[in-house]
């Protein structure tokens, strides 16, 4: 393969703090995130020729997108795979721009998950409001009542069932997040909590308690994405991307073993191409839909055993100074989650490796490298997973 | 007794009709390839291992096991809402392969990982009949 490290950095961000917006639209989200993210890297409307956009809400967001800020973008990706979208499309505009076809790129979501009242991990199939079921798989699923939490949930009964993993164990990924939560002044929950307030918060899907289970926000997001000759030329210091893996995890014919998560597949790919091991990164974002899905991505990625996951966070070692700080914003499960998160990953890696918050404790000492890796779907059933590896200049 | 089903039903293609035809019937049928050997879930047109054509349908057993659930106390869908705690599980049929159902005809804190179950069948309407899964006999 082509090496493509360092083929492409992150040089614009801006995300969209508003955790309720009933006043404006989805669209007026990401138009106002791009032109931030734009001014944050010094670059302009003119020297954007991609555009990467995920909505489960927006009918033709690529097109409508586009439309909307009056773009005519050379190069158009809406790959939507779930929460992960984003580190799919990092990965797409790093092989886009290293093959030559654009330079400058624009990764953006907005969701208004909150205001419009969307029962992200329990509306069930009615919470897409589409009682016509497909013939399949929809048809030989959502007649038994399958929820996302649901999903997740039979996932960390299987966890429990052969690894011997506990409620508390879980808890602690929350505890962790709060922590973090605490340091950042746009997290929705900020009040610290304890393995106790989670496992004592009423059950959603057995054995996952409310406490488990991320927030719904609204909110959004733009990430610009350029190549080494715009890199050098913009604000910040670049923060490259070294690399990036991707793959889909199923049912496979009804014989796949669901433990392993699509991280098992995607995050050896994206460590080959980064030339980099597991004792390299510094921090890590990993979305955390629920806190069973930190545990099975952190088993996948390669940063413990199979089965140690429980182990693996407990301690406070996913906190800073820990041994491996995860999710420094707080997370889906305190800070923000209109629905597909993955983007917000690329934006809190990148404030770590520009050293953004020097000076307090959510700062990452001398953060050099990052990984991020989104999950989007259901691990019970089908899911996304996109790996991706960042560096700091 | 008539009663009005509220709950999702399936939507039925050319190449998934047999097995809502079977259901309807009693009987719980998947498919297996002639090529490579393998059965699959859920059914399709074409075999998912080998790419082949040679799918057969064959009677399952209706038997196997819990092989993971969970106990669900919350789903805003209309027919599950009112249907809460049920149990949602995948259950490993005796064939090797994996399938969404949900356990019937106990009490959901009973339910566990290896359990072994049965299938069972509920009319939703004159045209569908739809499999569930109970404690074996
Ligand atoms: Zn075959």
């Amino acid at each position: 393969m082509v090496d493509l490290r360092r083929a492409a950095a992150i040089v614009g961000i801006h995300e969209h703090v508003t955790r309720y917006s009933p006043d404006k639209s989805e669209l007026q989200i990401q138009g106002e995130s791009v032109i931030n993210a734009l001014n944050d890297a010094g670059l302009t409307k003119d020297d954007v020729d991609g555009l990467f956009t995920a909505s489960s809400s927006i009918r033709n967001s690529g097109m409508n997108l586009a439309d909307y800020l009056n773009l005519y973008p050379s190069y158009v990706d809406n790959t939507t795979v779930g929460g992960g979208s984003f580190e799919f499309h990092l990965s797409h505009a790093l092989t886009a721009i290293a093959a030559g076809r654009i330079n400058v790129a624009v990764i953006t979501y907005s969701s208004l998950a909150r205001s419009g009242g969307v029962s992200v991990g329990t509306g069930g199939v009615g919470r897409f409001g589409h009682p016509v079921l497909d013939p399949s798989p929809d048809s030989f699923e959502e007649l038994y009542g399958l929820t996302t939490v649901g999903l997740y949930a039979m996932i960390a009964r299987r966890h429990m069932h052969l690894y011997g993993t506990t409620s508390e164990q879980l808890a602690e990924v929350s505890v962790a997040m709060r922590h973090h939560a605490s340091m950042n002044p746009e997290a929705l929950f900020r009040d610290p909590i304890t393995v106790e307030d989670v496992v004592n918060s009423r059950v959603i899907s057995d054995p996952l308690h409310l406490m488990d289970c991320c927030v719904i926000t609204d909110g959004g997001g733009a990430v610009v994405v350029a190549s080494p000759e715009v890199a050098r030329n913009c604000r910040h210091t670049p923060v490259w991307v070294l690399g990036a893996g991707e793959a889909i995890a199923h049912q496979g014919a009804g014989k796949r073993d669901l433990i392993y998560i699509a991280a098992h597949q995607s995050s050896p790919r994206a460590f080959e191409m980064a030339g980099v091991t597991h004792d390299d990164i510094d921090m890590a974002m990993v979305y955390d839909s629920f806190t069973i899905t930190v545990v099975e991505t952190l088993e996948d990625l390669g940063f413990c055993k199979k089965g140690e996951g429980g182990e693996f966070v407990s301690g406070g070692r996913l906190q800073v100074g820990g041994a491996l700080p995860i999710n420094t914003d707080g997370g889906g499960l305190s800070s923000n989650h209109p629905g597909m998160r993955g983007i917000f990953l690329l934006l809190e890696a990148t404030r770590q490796l520009r050293h953004q918050f020097d000076g307090t404790g959510r700062q990452v000492p001398d953060c050099k490298i990052a990984l991020a890796h989104g999950t989007g779907g259901a691990l019970g059933s089908r899911h996304s997973g996109g790996t991706v590896i960042l560096a700091r200049d | 007794m008539t009663t009005t089903w509220n709950k999702p039903l399936p939507s039925i293609a050319g190449e998934t009709k047999p097995f809502w035809d079977s259901c309807r019937r009693g009987q719980l049928v998947i498919q297996y390839c002639e090529d490579c050997d393998e059965y699959q879930w859920y059914p399709r047109g074409i075999c998912a291992d080998c790419w082949g054509e040679n799918v057969r349908w064959v009677q399952s057993s209706g038997r196997g096991t819990v092989w993971t659930y969970t106990v669900t106390q919350q789903n805003r869908t209309t027919g599950f809402a009112e249907m809460v705690p049920y149990v949602l599980a995948l259950v490993e049929l005796e064939e090797g392969v994996r399938m969404f159902t949900n356990i019937v005809e106990c009490n959901p804190r009973d339910v566990h990982i290896g359990m072994a179950v049965e299938v069972t069948f509920q009319t939703a309407t004159p045209q569908i009949t739809i499999p569930y899964f109970k404690p074996a006999g």
